[in-house]
C-alpha cells in the first residue's frame, strides 16, 4: 500500500507580507550584482595604485572636508529611514512620511556635498588614471544615490496615499534595504579612497 | 474582498477547472499580446529561435573564414575583413549564441521541471528577452555597417584604444556588450529566486534536476560576475569618448587591467555555458539509459565546486603576460584542480550508461557524444593549465581547437541533443528520428574532421587569427580537412532545421510522455497548456513518474491531486530548501511595461553611441516611464492595501 503525498497546506499568507516575499529575495540579487559591481571599482583602484609609480596617487593625503560630513549624512538618512519603516509598519503614516522625507533630503544633501567634493579637486576626469578611477567610482556611486533618491519620491507619495501597511509593506522594506546598501557603498568607497592613503596605500617610495 | 490568508483547496482537474485556469493563464492573441506576453513558455522559445538564428549568422562568419583560409595564400578576404569577421564569430557564439541558447531551455523548462506555473519574475523574463534581442540587434547593426568588433572577442587593449581603433567598432561592441550585460543580470536574478523559491511542495533541494543546479550555479555566477565585463567594457568606452586613463600607460593606467577585469567574468562564463548544458546531459542521458543518474549527489556538489574553483582561474588566460611566477603557480594549481569535479560528472555519465540499458535514440547519441567531446577538449585545457605548455600552445590554432571542444562539445551538441529530447513536449510531435540519426553522424563526423586536425595545426606552429597563411609550414593540408569538416559540420546543422521544419507539422503524435521519462514536465500534455499544471504536484523523490518501478517504498509523488489555486493567476511559494509551502504567489498579468523599458533602454544606448543628448533624453524618459508603470504597487499583486479614499 503505498502513500500519496499530497501537500496538506495551513494557512499560507496570499502575496508578500511585510518583507516575506519574492520581492525581498529580488533585491538581495540586486544588492549580489551591485555590490559585485563596487568591488571590481575598487579593485581597479588598488590595481592601478598597487602598479602604479610613485606620484600615481594624486592626493597622498586626501582632504575629509566634504567626505566626512557626507559619511555621516549617509549613516543619518539611514536612521531616518530605519524609523520610516517602523512608522510604517506600526500604522503611522504621518510620521513615515516625515521620516522618509528627512531621509530623502539627507539624500539630496549627500549628493550636494559630493558635487561640492568633486569641485575642490584640483585635476578632473582626464588628469591621470587616478583621477578617472575617483571620478568613475564616486560618479557611479551618485548614480546610485540619484536612483535611491528617485525611489523616496515614489515611498513618500505611495506612504501617503495609504497604500502601505503593517503587512503590505514589502515595496517599504525592499526600497529601505536599498538605502542601507548604497550607504554601505559608500562607506567602502570612503575606506578605499579617503582612508587608505593614510594608512600607507599609494605613498610607497 | 481580497483574502490575506488561504488553505489552498486541495483537489483534481476537471474541464471547468482548466477552463477557468486557461482563462487566468492565456496571452492574450494577436501582436499586441506578443508584446505583453510574460509566458516563460513563449519567452523561452523566442530565446530558442533568436539564439539559432544568431548560431547560423555565426556559423556563416566561420564557413566565409574557412573558405579563406582552406589553402595558403588566399586572398578572398582583407586582413581588416578577416579581424571583422573572427572577432564577430567568437562574440555571436560565446555572447549571443552559447549563454542565450540555455536561458532558452531554462526558461522554457524551469517551472516545468520544478512544478510551478511560471517563473518567480515573469515581466523581468520578458524584459530580459527584449534587451537581449536589442542587444544582439545593437551588435550586429555595427558589423553590418563595418563597425563590428575587430580586436578578438577579449578584445584586448591597447589594440581596442581610439588612438589604435578610430572607429566606431569598439564602441559599438562597448556599448552592445553592457546592455547585453543588463539582460543576462536580470535574467539571471530571477533564475536565482524561482530555483529558491518556487519549487513544488516536497522537492527539497536535493530533489531538484541536475538541471537546474546547473543554470541556478551559473546564474548565481553571473550575478556576480557579469559587472566585471561591463565595467572592462564601460571603462574602455571612458577611455575612447571621455579621455580617461585606465587602460592607457601614459596617463597612468595599465593595460592589464582589461585582461583582469575581462577574464575574471571570461572563465566563470565558461562554465556558465556549460554547466546548464552538462545538466541537460545529466537529466536527458538516463531516460534512455533506463536508470537513474548515478551519484546524484555527487554531480550536483562537482556543479557548484566547478563554478567555485572557476572563479580562480582567470589567470590562466594570461600566462604569456609577464606576471609573477608565485602568483601563476596559484592559477594553474587551481585550474589543474578543476579536473576533479569535472572527472566526477564524466564518470558519473559513464557509470549511468554502464549500469544502464541504453536505447540509441537520436538524444542519447548526442548526450552520449559529448561525454567524449566533453573529455577531449578537458584534456586539451588541462594541458594549457601548466604555464609552460601553455607558453608553447598561446595563440596558436592549439587553443582554437580547445575552445570549439568545449563550447560545440559540450554546449552544441548538448542543445542539439535537447532539441531532439524536448521538441516533442515543445510541440507535441516527434523529430523525425531517421533524420535525426543521419544529422548526428553528420554533425559529429563533421566536427572532429574539423576540429581534431587543429590540434595538430597549433603544434605545428600555425598563429590563431592570421588571415592567411603560406606554404612553408605544412598548414596548408590540414587546413583543408579542417575547411572541409566545417562545411559538413554546418551541413548536419542545416539537416536539424530540416528536421524541425518537417516534423512540427507532420511529426508523428508525442503525447505527454513520449520518452516515459521521469522528471515533472513529462507529466503535462504536449504542449503544455498556458498554466503548465492544473493542480501543483506535490514531489516525494527525484523521479516523481519513475516511481512505481523505482520502488523506494514509502510516500510516493501525486501528480493528478494538489492544490488547484484558481483565485487568480496563483502559484505556491515555497521554503528555500525544503520547500514546504509558506506563501501564495500572486503573479503579473501581461505586461507592456518589460518591452517598453528595454526600449527605452535601447535608446539611451544608441544616444550614447551616436552622442545624441536627444535621444538620450527621449530613452531615459521612455524607460523611467515604464518602469514607473512596472513598479506601481498593485492591490493585484498584493503590494499595497486597497485604498480607502
Amino acid at each position: 500500500m503505498v502513500e500519496h503525498a499530497v501537500s496538506q497546506p495551513r494557512d499560507l499568507p496570499v502575496g508578500p507580507t511585510i518583507s516575506q516575499g519574492v520581492g525581498t529575495w529580488g533585491m538581495w540579487t540586486v544588492i549580489a550584482t551591485e555590490a559585485s559591481l563596487f568591488a571590481y571599482l575598487l579593485f581597479s583602484y588598488f590595481y592601478l595604485g598597487a602598479q602604479g609609480s610613485q606620484g600615481w596617487l594624486l592626493e597622498p593625503h586626501p582632504s575629509l572636508k566634504y567626505a566626512l560630513p557626507s559619511t555621516a549624512v549617509a549613516l543619518i538618512s539611514c536612521a531616518f529611514t530605519w524609523w520610516g519603516v517602523r512608522s510604517v509598519l506600526s500604522g503611522r503614516r504621518s510620521t513615515a512620511v516625515l521620516a522618509f522625507s528627512a531621509a530623502l533630503l539627507l539624500g539630496v544633501a549627500f549628493v550636494g556635498l559630493e558635487i561640492l567634493d568633486w569641485q575642490s579637486k584640483p585635476y578632473q576626469l582626464g588628469t591621470s588614471s587616478y583621477a578617472s578611477i575617483y571620478f568613475v567610482t564616486t560618479g557611479l556611486d551618485l548614480v546610485h544615490w540619484l536612483v535611491g533618491i528617485g525611489i523616496f519620491v515614489f515611498l513618500i507619495l505611495w506612504t501617503s496615499l495609504g497604500y502601505f501597511s503593517a503587512r503590505r509593506s514589502i515595496v517599504v522594506t525592499a526600497s529601505a534595504l536599498y538605502w542601507y546598501f548604497v550607504t554601505a557603498i559608500w562607506l567602502a568607497i570612503f575606506a578605499t579612497f579617503y582612508v587608505s592613503p593614510y594608512l600607507g596605500f599609494g605613498r610607497w617610495q | 474582498m481580497m483574502p490575506e490568508v488561504t488553505t489552498p483547496k486541495i483537489g483534481i482537474s476537471g474541464p471547468e477547472h482548466e477552463a477557468k485556469l486557461n482563462e487566468l493563464w492565456e496571452t492574450k492573441p494577436g501582436i499586441l499580446g506578443f508584446f505583453a506576453s510574460v509566458d516563460h513558455k513563449e519567452i523561452g522559445i523566442r530565446y530558442i529561435i533568436t539564439a539559432f538564428v544568431f548560431l547560423g549568422l555565426g556559423g556563416l562568419e566561420a564557413l566565409v573564414m574557412r573558405l579563406q583560409l582552406a589553402g595558403p595564400n588566399l586572398s578572398l578576404l582583407t586582413p581588416s575583413e578577416y579581424n571583422q569577421l573572427f572577432s564577430t564569430h567568437g562574440m555571436t557564439m560565446i555572447f549571443l549564441y552559447a549563454a542565450p541558447i540555455l536561458s532558452g531551455f531554462s526558461n522554457y523548462l524551469w517551472p516545468l521541471l520544478l512544478g510551478s506555473r511560471d517563473m518567480a519574475f515573469p515581466r523581468l523574463n520578458a524584459l530580459s528577452y527584449w534587451v537581449y534581442l536589442a542587444a544582439g540587434i545593437l551588435l550586429y547593426a555595427g558589423f553590418l555597417t563595418g563597425n563590428g568588433p575587430n580586436d578578438g572577442w577579449f578584445n584586448y587593449v591597447p589594440y581596442a584604444e581610439r588612438d589604435y581603433n578610430p572607429g566606431l567598432n569598439q564602441d559599438f561592441y562597448s556599448l552592445g556588450m553592457i546592455l547585453l550585460g543588463i539582460s543576462t543580470t536580470v535574467g539571471a536574478a530571477n533564475f536565482v529566486v524561482t530555483a529558491f523559491r518556487t519549487r513544488a511542495p516536497g522537492m527539497s533541494i536535493n530533489r531538484v534536476p541536475i538541471m537546474i543546479w546547473g543554470t541556478l550555479t551559473a546564474n548565481v555566477a553571473n550575478l556576480i560576475v557579469v559587472p566585471a565585463v561591463s565595467l572592462a567594457f564601460f571603462l574602455l568606452w571612458m577611455d575612447r569618448n571621455f579621455g580617461t586613463h585606465f587602460y592607457d600607460p601614459s596617463g597612468g593606467g595599465q593595460v592589464l587591467l582589461w585582461q583582469h577585469l575581462f577574464w575574471i567574468y571570461g572563465h566563470p562564463w565558461v562554465y556558465a555555458i556549460v554547466l546548464p548544458a552538462m545538466g541537460m546531459v545529466s537529466d536527458g542521458l538516463p531516460v534512455f539509459c533506463r536508470r537513474p543518474l548515478v551519484g546524484y549527489a555527487l554531480v550536483a556538489f562537482a556543479t557548484v565546486a566547478t563554478m567555485i574553483l572557476g572563479f580562480g582561474v582567470w589567470v590562466h588566460h594570461m600566462f604569456a603576460t609577464g606576471l609573477p611566477g608565485l602568483g601563476m603557480s596559484f592559477f594553474s594549481g587551481a585550474s589543474f584542480l578543476i579536473v576533479l569535479p569535472s572527472a566526477v560528472s564524466v564518470f558519473a555519465w559513464i557509470a549511468t550508461i554502464w549500469h544502464g540499458r541504453p536505447v540509441y535514440r537520436t538524444p542519447f547519441l548526442f548526450f552520449s557524444s559529448m561525454i567524449l567531446l566533453f573529455v577531449i577538449g578537458g584534456v586539451s585545457g588541462f594541458m594549457t593549465a601548466s604555464v609552460p605548455v601553455d607558453l608553447q600552445l598561446t595563440d596558436t590554432y592549439f587553443v582554437v581547437a580547445h575552445i570549439h571542444y568545449v563550447l560545440i562539445g559540450i554546449n552544441v551538441f548538448s542543445v542539439v541533443g535537447g532539441i531532439y529530447f524536448w521538441f516533442p513536449k515543445f510541440t507535441g510531435r516527434m523529430l523525425d528520428e531517421r533524420l535525426g540519426k543521419i544529422n548526428f553522424w553528420t554533425m559529429f563526423v563533421g566536427f572532429n574532421l574539423a576540429f581534431l586536425p587543429m590540434h595538430l595545426t597549433g603544434l605545428l606552429g600555425m598563429p590563431r587569427r592570421v588571415y592567411t597563411y603560406g606554404a612553408y609550414g605544412g598548414w596548408g593540408p590540414l587546413n583543408l580537412i579542417t575547411s572541409i569538416g566545417s562545411f559538413l559540420f554546418a551541413f548536419g546543422l542545416l539537416l536539424l532545421l530540416v528536421n524541425v521544419l518537417k516534423s512540427r507539422k507532420s511529426g508523428d503524435p508525442a503525447g505527454a510522455n513520449p520518452w516515459d521519462a521521469y522528471s515533472l514536465e513529462w507529466a503535462v500534455p504536449s504542449p503544455p497548456p498556458p498554466y503548465n499544471f492544473a493542480v501543483i504536484p506535490t514531489v516525494a523523490s527525484r523521479h516523481p513518474l519513475w516511481e512505481d518501478r523505482i520502488g523506494e517504498g514509502g510516500i510516493v509523488s501525486t501528480v493528478d491531486r494538489g492544490m488547484l489555486l484558481t483565485e487568480g493567476k496563483q502559484t505556491i511559494g515555497t521554503t528555500a530548501v525544503d520547500a514546504v509551502p509558506d506563501i501564495v504567489l500572486q503573479m503579473a498579468e501581461d505586461s507592456y511595461a518589460p518591452f517598453w523599458l528595454a526600449a527605452g533602454t535601447t535608446i539611451i544606448f544608441v544616444g550614447l553611441l551616436m552622442k545624441s543628448m536627444t535621444l538620450g533624453i527621449i530613452g531615459a524618459v521612455i524607460a523611467a516611464l515604464a518602469l514607473i508603470a512596472w513598479l506601481w504597487p498593485t492591490v493585484e499583486l498584493r503590494e499595497r492595501e486597497p485604498t480607502h479614499g
